[in-house]
């Protein structure tokens, strides 16, 4: 046992993890996941958010297993290790907020970290926008921590409490195995189904919830973060995480290469669109709310699965703002960005300077 | 007479901050950094080993960890 954990924590388990993760990430989408989105946390969590009702845009509608596996993985690694610790207290409500800014940034932009790494592997260049939007508020993020930010801290609490995401996604799953999706149909009792567009894309079910239990195990256990990775490289000069993002984005490379998915180029690029500008900048504002609340939104909910109670809120922020998202008409489409997602991003940005600058504690 | 630097409760990357800034307080001796997760545990002794620091000893207090640094 201490010999597995020693490599979890290794240069060789973060390696390990992110080429484990780029490889099932290109299989999955081999398997009938979306093109350049074989794993992506916010398009996911926006899909969920559709099949759930929280928001009617009829092409993204669809209980990702992925998720649900990432969070009761992580749960299963962090009772398997003995690392289950259920903590909360550390302003939810921030962190609740940032998680849906974080989520309307990641939608001007069409993903997540990962999913902008994803996408540069599959060879849409637009993704290099993203990145280097996504590593811009970061930095911004690393100032604010410089200058004291910081949440405060959590206390631990009943083991129930850390229990509650873990909980809703078995909810999530026992609802799927209740009202499948019917072909060609848009519900199946409560749920919401996507016909056709990325929400009707997926792989098998069984097969999204085994790989993403896998990906939620290791995820846990070496402490994968693609933010952290950045983060760290920036404030500390450490390249322990950035090792993991480098393993992701090259196995997902040489994997598409093999299966036949990479395709060079910008315009035209699957589920993506060609605003320079607006991908950097909705991805400055998710660079910026995922630093401020500590992690990427695959690292949330790693952390919801080993009973962090302030996670489970930020996840549930994204959940929550995937809904305004496309209520509002903020998430951008393949045309471009929303009609109102250039002032969201800028609303965006304005509440989480407020939040950097007001939480910081005065040092003596 | 060692430091002491009480990170219990602090989120990523606050422990590993706290300690540097202890660390840059005074080039050698001891410092005990108290922590509540095995990531945190695992994040301020690699960040204190890229500093010259080592783990003296790592021990389990209430639900986390006692970490002693040593250097010099």
């Amino acid at each position: 046992m201490s010999k597995a954990l020693s490599f979890f924590a290794s240069r060789w388990g973060i390696l390990s993890a992110g080429v484990f993760i780029g490889v099932l990430a290109a299989l999955l989408q081999k398997m009938g996941n979306p093109p350049n989105m074989g794993i992506c946390v916010a398009c996911f969590e926006r899909d969920m958010a559709g099949a759930l009702g929280l928001h009617r845009a009829a092409v993204v509608q669809y209980m990702r297993p992925e998720i649900i596996g990432f969070v009761l993985g992580s749960l299963l690694a962090a009772y398997m290790f003995r690392e289950f610790r259920a903590r909360a207290g550390s302003a939810p409500i921030v962190r609740f907020i940032l998680g849906v800014f974080a989520m309307i940034g990641a939608l001007v932009f069409l993903g997540c970290p990962w999913r902008a790494l994803l996408r540069l592997a599959g060879g849409d260049g637009n993704a290099i926008f993203g990145l280097l939007g996504l590593i811009v508020g970061i930095w911004i993020g690393t100032l604010f921590l410089k200058s004291g930010y910081n949440l405060g801290r959590s206390q631990a609490t009943y083991t129930s409490v850390g229990w509650m995401l873990p909980l809703i996604m078995l909810g999530f799953l026992v609802l799927m195995l209740i009202f499948p999706q019917v072909p060609g149909q848009e519900k199946s009792g409560v749920l919401f189904y996507s016909p056709k567009g990325p929400g009707s894309m997926h792989a098998p079910l069984t097969i999204s919830l085994i790989l993403g239990l896998a990906i939620g195990f290791v995820a846990q256990k070496t402490r994968f973060c693609t933010m952290g990775a950045l983060r760290d490289l920036i404030l500390f000069r450490q390249i322990h995480l950035f090792l993991g993002v480098i393993a992701l984005l090259a196995a997902a490379f040489i994997t598409n290469l093999i299966l036949g998915q990479f395709q060079p180029g910008f315009a035209k690029q699957p589920v993506a669109h060609t605003m320079g500008l607006w991908n950097f900048g909705g991805m400055v504002l998710a660079g910026l709310a995922f630093a401020l609340a500590g992690g990427c939104p695959g690292r949330q909910l790693f952390l919801a699965g080993e009973g962090d109670g302030d996670a489970s809120v930020f996840v549930l922020g994204m959940i929550v703002g995937a809904g305004i998202s496309h209520n509002f008409g903020l998430a951008s489409s393949p045309d471009g960005v929303g009609p109102y997602g250039i002032p969201a991003v800028i609303i965006g940005l304005l509440v989480c300077c407020f939040i950097g600058f007001t939480m910081r504690e005065k040092t003596a | 007479m060692s430091r002491i630097v009480d990170a219990r409760g602090l989120s990523c990357p606050q422990p590993v901050l706290a300690t540097m800034k202890e660390i840059e307080k005074g080039p050698s001796g001891e410092i005990v950094v108290l922590v509540d997760t095995d990531t945190s545990k695992e994040n301020v002794c690699r960040a204190a080993s890229g500093k010259g620091w080592q783990a003296k000893s790592i021990t389990p207090e209430g639900s986390g960890y006692r970490i002693t640094l040593v250097k010099g």
